[in-house]
């Protein structure tokens, strides 16, 4: 079965390969699997892949040297019912083409139980951030006759998620790691037909119940779901689920034709946890969002809404993208045209994306690689955030060449399957949806508006004053945990630490009575900002006693340049001084994306500090003495704490 | 397809799923001829030369796997079958 149809064919990827194994230097072969698993492929020339970025890899695991190869590396502990050596490789290459260095650690088939209720001295050693528990409609089944009630089913499935929800606590518990469940594949065929549903004990029956209550748990427990149900459901695994050869030659539940898109299923929730989907759509407009060419055909022109089959495709696909937006997905546009003839378009009464969703609206005659660097620029987000949809395979090639970051998803002739195929490509995975992610577009062109406000300021100060801003800090309880920790995962930018945590990592530090955490959301005239800002500081045992280090401090780039951090840091020393501290400790960590950081503690009026011992080599640390009195320098107003 | 084009063919398979050209095969080679087949490329194999022969083996045809000139002779009887 073809899958990962959104990638782009490589002309010969098997002579690519070839060629790519030649080369003698282990770091150029890795750079070539992060270029190579860019593009479709099947199982075993993604094996070939994952042999060539082999070395590159190890040589980074003993180097720690991630961030100049520009990979963040994350260690997988694989927990399952079924075998699962042969996704190992499909994982580690989706993973790459995603800039992540996943380390795969394969549990004995079967001893998912054992491995977490026992001691188990492998997974200890592995120490896995990330646990996924890969189970199947064969393990564990309920035994319940056919005749049974439906509360006796129900008992017993919900029997059967307490033992999962024990699993999911040991893996917080033991390795603060966050779980990814694998939600449940029926594997033998119904036996009552369209029946199935009405007799609760019929097996497809109780794989439906015990996915409902699976997914339930989940969302309280704060798990992640692989929801292979409802994929499956979907149609994307065709016929190679729970293929019976496979399943009795080699107890395979996924087999090895799928690899390819179970490892970029699994991976895009990896992405995801650390900070790696994708942010902002951006959009053609002529035979992209409508059919036809504005400028050619006049506004009237156009194809677009009720009335013609094309016509609603297009619409359709609008809305898949305004639906899109209400998520939390920036859009932006970049086309060919003239500025006011493509603005005029959004006049048209059937338009489901109005001009006031987009961002960031680009259209001229220049070409689509720059536009698109300056559309982030004006975003002030990473060109990796961006994915480029174009109807013009011609435009699609020169972006992928030019700019390899943008994602670009190959397209089907005929826009009805847009919707389709860009959902099918995972660019905007989630880990969390809270009511920030509902405003977040909205904020985007709001800030757009800020800034051309601040090109009419005449005087700086006049337009921080003029912005009318709040701060409100609160200290993070479970109320605020899956924002929080969200933004630290996807903070890359203002963030003088990188440091990844999981939901359960942060609630640790949260709960720890001697440690400051502390979330901060701001709020100006022109409407609510929303979370933007995070502070993690605890004391850490090579300080002295009075110190207290700021673990994590980060910003979201949306509020850069209106002197949040001065307010924040008022906010941190009256903490951190009520708690009978005498000085904070700053501690910046270089990556190739947070040099706009580099003098943050400085600018603060922090003084140098020699790094305490253990610090890792390239850190700097800057101390701020609390016992002194403290001006601050900025024009917003304060609540909470 | 004659006996030469099939073990061409099945000589690719192999050299694709243990990333080796260096791999020559004889009718009489098994599992321990070559380094790193086990169970986990066993079915790797078997399911390449499936896609790549655009055919399917039954559960049973798979115990009874011999060594090479035995797969290759199973290979051609699907084909034939066809």
């Amino acid at each position: 079965m073809d899958s990962l149809l959104w990638l782009p064919s490589h002309p010969d990827l098997d002579a690519a390969l070839g060629e790519a194994k030649r080369e003698t230097d282990p770091m150029t072969r890795l750079a070539l699997a992060v270029q190579l698993a860019g593009y479709r492929r099947d199982f075993t020339l993604t094996a070939r892949m994952d042999k060539l970025a082999t070395e590159g890899l190890a040589t980074l695991a003993e180097t720690g040297d991630w961030a100049a190869h520009r990979l963040t590396p994350l260690r997988v502990a694989l927990l399952s019912s079924h075998t699962v050596d042969h996704l190992v490789p499909a994982i580690r290459v989706a993973g790459l083409n995603r800039r992540l260095a996943v380390s795969v650690h394969v549990a004995p088939y079967g001893m998912y139980r054992q491995c977490l209720l026992a001691e188990d001295p492998a997974l200890t050693a592995f120490d896995p951030q990330i646990l996924v528990l890969a189970l199947d409609a064969k393990d564990a089944p309920l035994q319940l006759p056919l005749e049974a009630s439906e509360e006796e089913v129900d008992a017993a499935v919900e029997a059967r998620v307490e033992e999962l929800r024990l699993l999911w606590r040991r893996a917080r518990q033991r390795f603060a790691a966050q779980v990814i469940q694998q939600t449940l594949v029926p594997a033998d065929p119904p036996l009552f037909g369209s029946y199935e549903s009405q007799v609760p004990a019929a097996p497809y029956a109780v794989i439906e119940r015990l996915n409902a209550a699976i997914r339930t748990a989940a969302r309280q427990d704060g798990v992640l779901l692989l929801d292979l149900a409802w994929q499956a459901a979907q149609g994307l695994y065709g016929q190679g689920l729970a293929d019976p050869v496979r399943w009795h030659q080699a107890k395979q539940l996924v087999s090895p034709t799928l690899a390819p898109l179970y490892g970029d299923h699994l991976a895009r929730i990896l992405a995801a946890g650390v900070g790696l989907s994708r942010k902002c759509l951006v959009l053609d407009l002529d035979n992209t969002l409508w059919g036809g060419v504005v400028g050619d055909d006049g506004v009237e022109g156009i194809q677009l809404g009720q009335g013609s089959p094309s016509g609603e495709a297009f619409l359709a696909f609008q809305r898949y993208a305004a639906q899109l937006a209400r998520r939390g997905v920036i859009l932006a546009v970049c086309s060919k045209n003239t500025q006011s003839v493509a603005e005029a378009a959004f006049n048209h009464p059937e338009m489901a994306i109005k001009r006031g969703d987009i961002a960031a609206f680009v259209a001229n005659w220049e070409d689509k690689a720059g536009n698109l660097r300056q559309i982030a620029s004006m975003l002030d987000i990473g060109l990796d955030s961006l994915v480029f949809v174009d109807d013009n395979p011609a435009e699609r090639d020169i972006v992928r060449r030019e700019l390899p970051e943008v994602a670009v998803p190959e397209l089907p002739d005929d826009v009805a399957d847009y919707p389709a195929r860009v959902s099918a490509a995972g660019y905007f995975e989630a880990v969390s949806f809270t009511a920030d992610d509902t405003t977040r577009s909205r904020n985007y062109v709001l800030n757009a508006e800020r800034k051309a406000a601040l090109s009419q300021a005449t005087d700086m100060e006049g337009y921080l004053r003029g912005l009318e801003m709040t701060l409100t800090a609160t200290r993070i309880g479970p109320a605020e945990l899956a924002r929080t920790t969200q933004l630290i995962n996807k903070t890359n930018q203002f963030n003088l630490t990188t440091r990844r945590y999981t939901e359960a990592e942060v609630e640790q530090l949260a709960v720890n009575p001697r440690a400051i955490a502390l979330a901060l959301r701001l709020k100006d005239k022109f409407g609510d900002n929303g979370l933007i800002s995070v502070v993690l500081a605890r004391p850490d045992a090579s300080l002295a006693p009075g110190e207290l280090l700021i673990d994590t401090w980060l910003m979201s780039c949306r509020v850069l340049g209106r002197q949040v951090e001065e307010a924040v840091l008022d906010v941190l020393t009256t903490a951190a001084a009520g708690a009978g501290y005498s000085a904070l400790i700053g501690e910046y960590r270089p990556t190739p994306r947070n040099g706009m950081v580099a003098e943050h503690y400085p600018n603060l009026g922090f003084d140098y500090r020699p790094a305490p011992e253990g610090a890792e080599a390239d850190a700097s640390f800057w101390r701020y003495d609390l016992t002194a009195s403290r001006t601050s320098h900025h024009f917003i107003e304060m609540t909470g704490l | 397809m004659n006996e030469t084009e099939l073990y061409t063919a099945l000589t690719q398979v192999f050299h694709d799923v243990f990333d080796d050209d260096s791999i020559v095969l004889k009718p009489d080679m098994t599992a321990d001829d070559i380094d790193g087949w086990d169970s986990q490329t066993h079915v790797l194999l078997i399911v390449s030369a499936e896609q790549r022969f655009g055919i399917k083996f039954r559960t049973a045809e798979l115990e009874s796997l011999k060594n090479v000139g035995h797969f290759a002779q199973l290979i051609n009887t699907k084909l034939e079958g066809r």
